[in-house]
């Protein structure tokens, strides 16, 4: 941050490594606006951060802005095959280019204030009386260079990501096999390819980004701070008309108030770098209804074993650290925007298997609103709890918060393994990888 | 004589309704819905859609019993303390009516007051109420609930507007 003091963490890389032990981590990394700040210039630069899928931009000049961290940014259809990103600012005086959160800007971006104009490319096009710049040396400036690009973008199969430093990994290595998952989600389209479909639920969450990741893999808290909603579920279908078909409706709520050992025999998947994925062996999607016509579809396109091995995969949530999350049998997508240390914005994300019976995407759009909504009861359930950590956690008694559960001495060597489904080792492999990035490069 | 309902008697309905959820008597509320009655609120303005659009809420009587029955249990955590509302509304305009079909559909601007413990939010809204004529009295088969603000980043409602 421009102007800041010399605080407790910044150009103290041994205090910020001293925060993640073992089995606990400090109560700063969710409350502490110094280390909120350090996360955005290193967690969020170094790593891959999911920016946006290209079906939002299917025009060439159609464009989304949104952000990586905390910077703006935008991203467009700067050619027929090619999705770029820029930081959404002009050059000139600093103005966001565009008003709307996605649209088309034709062949120009074009700044609301002064009217430069840039190409897609993110070339300066033109820029009014421009002999007012001749013989001031312009062409060295960075207004003459046009929009600045973010430095890394790499589009895996219609999931775009960005990069914004040069330090950190490669695409591949980054994510390794945990890319398994997106390769699923869209496997489940018979034509192999997935859209956008409308718009995204946006909550506003009074807590810590990070609260939402570790519960991503939170197995032992659906019993216990669902039982309201879920368990009311179940208790409501039990005086349905004996015969009645169970609808939709229940057969989603019913999975949250299963008992710990579903959620122990379920496994969760531990990958390099903070990603993982609870669900190994089956999930709360495991038991929905099959559609009709949707396995004859997939059947002609990949051929019976291979459509059986694709629907067979049930993986609940899987981590794409640091702050995105995907359901691949459901078909959605959760991202995690970092606000402030107590301040994020969760988006959730419907999409839909092009080629599908339309009654999968009847189910994901169900699913988000009873789930995700800002008037999901699933997700007061959830923000109630967050909210009285991130209120609790400012109590002095005890500075740590405990991340002990099946923990082995062992386990920081082991790589893609498979634990028990109430493991908190994937919340441990997040807080390692929250340590390794934060304090990699400078 | 089967039950035709003047305009005062759709508009003291959908007044009536509102000072029901005020005074959180939520099982008098359900009964209010058809059988087969929706509570829409949509994400989007102008949303034509429930099914294949995302929407905050599209819920039936299920749906909605399984609500009001969580706002009164005991591990109902985002519930302790208690939420409260207020609704203010316009006074609600009889669009259309149809006594053979015993459809009727009233419009209402309201402002909607959510409070919990130290916090308190005001929203905006236009209730649009599709009623009808079951056993001689007014019941809403579809009440849709547009937020002027329903595409902005929202925090939680967790009673009915």
């Amino acid at each position: 941050m421009i102007g800041q003091n010399p605080g407790k963490y910044r150009g103290n890389r041994q205090a910020i490594s001293a925060l993640v032990r073992e089995t606990e981590v400090h109560r700063d990394l969710y409350l502490d606006q110094e280390l909120f700040e350090l996360e955005m210039e290193h967690l969020f630069a170094n790593t891959w951060v999911y920016v946006g899928h290209e079906s939002q931009v299917p025009k060439l000049g159609d464009y989304y802005a949104t952000t990586i961290g905390t910077q703006p940014v935008v991203m467009v259809r700067s050619a027929e095959d090619k999705v770029s990103v820029f930081y959404n600012r002009c050059p000139h005086k600093g103005t966001r280019l565009t008003g709307e959160a996605c649209g088309n800007t034709g062949r120009f971006f074009r700044c609301p204030y002064h009217a430069w104009t840039f190409r897609l490319d993110g070339s300066l096009a033109g820029i009014p009386l421009k002999s007012g710049y001749d013989n001031t040396g312009f062409a060295d400036s960075h207004g003459a260079r046009g929009l600045t690009p973010v430095r890394h973008v790499h589009n895996y199969r219609g999931f775009v990501f960005g990069k914004l430093s040069d330090v950190g990994l490669g695409f591949d290595e980054f994510f390794g096999e945990s890319l398994s998952s997106l390769d699923n989600m869209i496997d489940r389209s018979p034509v192999g390819k997935l859209e956008v479909a409308g718009g995204a639920l946006r909550y506003k969450h009074d807590c810590n980004w990070k609260m939402l990741v570790d519960n991503l893999t939170d197995t032992c808290h659906p019993m216990i701070a669902h039982q309201s909603s879920a368990g009311t579920a179940v208790d409501v279908w039990k005086s349905a008309p004996a015969g009645a078909k169970k609808p939709m409706v229940v057969e989603i709520y019913a999975p949250f108030a299963s008992p710990y050992d579903f959620f122990q025999t379920m496994g969760i998947r531990v990958w390099d770098n903070g990603h993982g994925h609870t669900g190994v062996s089956h999930s709360i999607h495991s038991d929905y209804s099959a559609v009709p016509g949707y396995f004859e579809q997939m059947k002609a396109a990949y051929g019976e074993e291979r459509a059986r091995a694709i629907l067979g995969e049930n993986r609940h949530n899987t981590v794409y650290f640091p702050n995105v999350t995907v359901k691949g049998p459901i078909q959605l997508l959760r991202l995690f925007k970092p606000i402030a240390a107590n301040k994020t914005l969760v988006e959730s994300w419907a999409f839909r298997l092009v080629g599908a019976p339309d009654m999968l995407l009847e189910r994901t759009v169900m699913y988000n609103r009873l789930v995700n909504a800002p008037t999901s009861i699933v997700g007061h359930d959830d923000l109630e709890v967050y909210e009285r950590a991130q209120a609790g956690l400012a109590g002095n008694g005890n500075e740590w918060v405990n991340v002990q559960r099946l923990y082995s001495a062992d386990e920081p060597g082991q790589r893609n393994v498979v634990t028990d489904g109430t493991s908190e080792g994937q919340m441990r492999n997040q807080f390692r990888a929250w340590t390794k990035f934060m304090t990699m490069g400078a | 004589m089967a039950f035709v309902p003047t305009d005062q008697q759709l508009i003291d309905f959908v007044v009536g309704e509102a000072r029901l959820l005020d005074q959180h008597r939520l099982d008098d509320w359900l009964n209010l819905f058809t059988e087969d009655g929706h509570y829409w609120m949509p994400l989007e303005s102008g949303q034509t859609d429930p099914r294949l659009t995302t929407s905050l809420m599209y819920e039936d009587k299920l749906l909605l019993r399984i609500r009001v029955d969580r706002l009164k249990g005991k591990a109902t955590y985002s519930q302790s303390p208690k939420s409260r509302c207020h609704h203010v509304l316009q006074q609600p305009q009889v669009d259309a009516r149809d006594d053979g079909d015993k459809h009727y559909v009233t419009w209402t601007p309201l402002h909607y007051v959510e409070s919990r413990a130290d916090e308190q939010t005001l929203y905006a809204a236009w209730a649009t109420h599709h009623l009808t004529v079951v056993d001689n009295a007014l019941r809403i088969r579809l009440k849709r609930v547009d937020l002027v603000n329903c595409d902005a980043a929202l925090g939680s409602i967790q009673l009915f507007v």
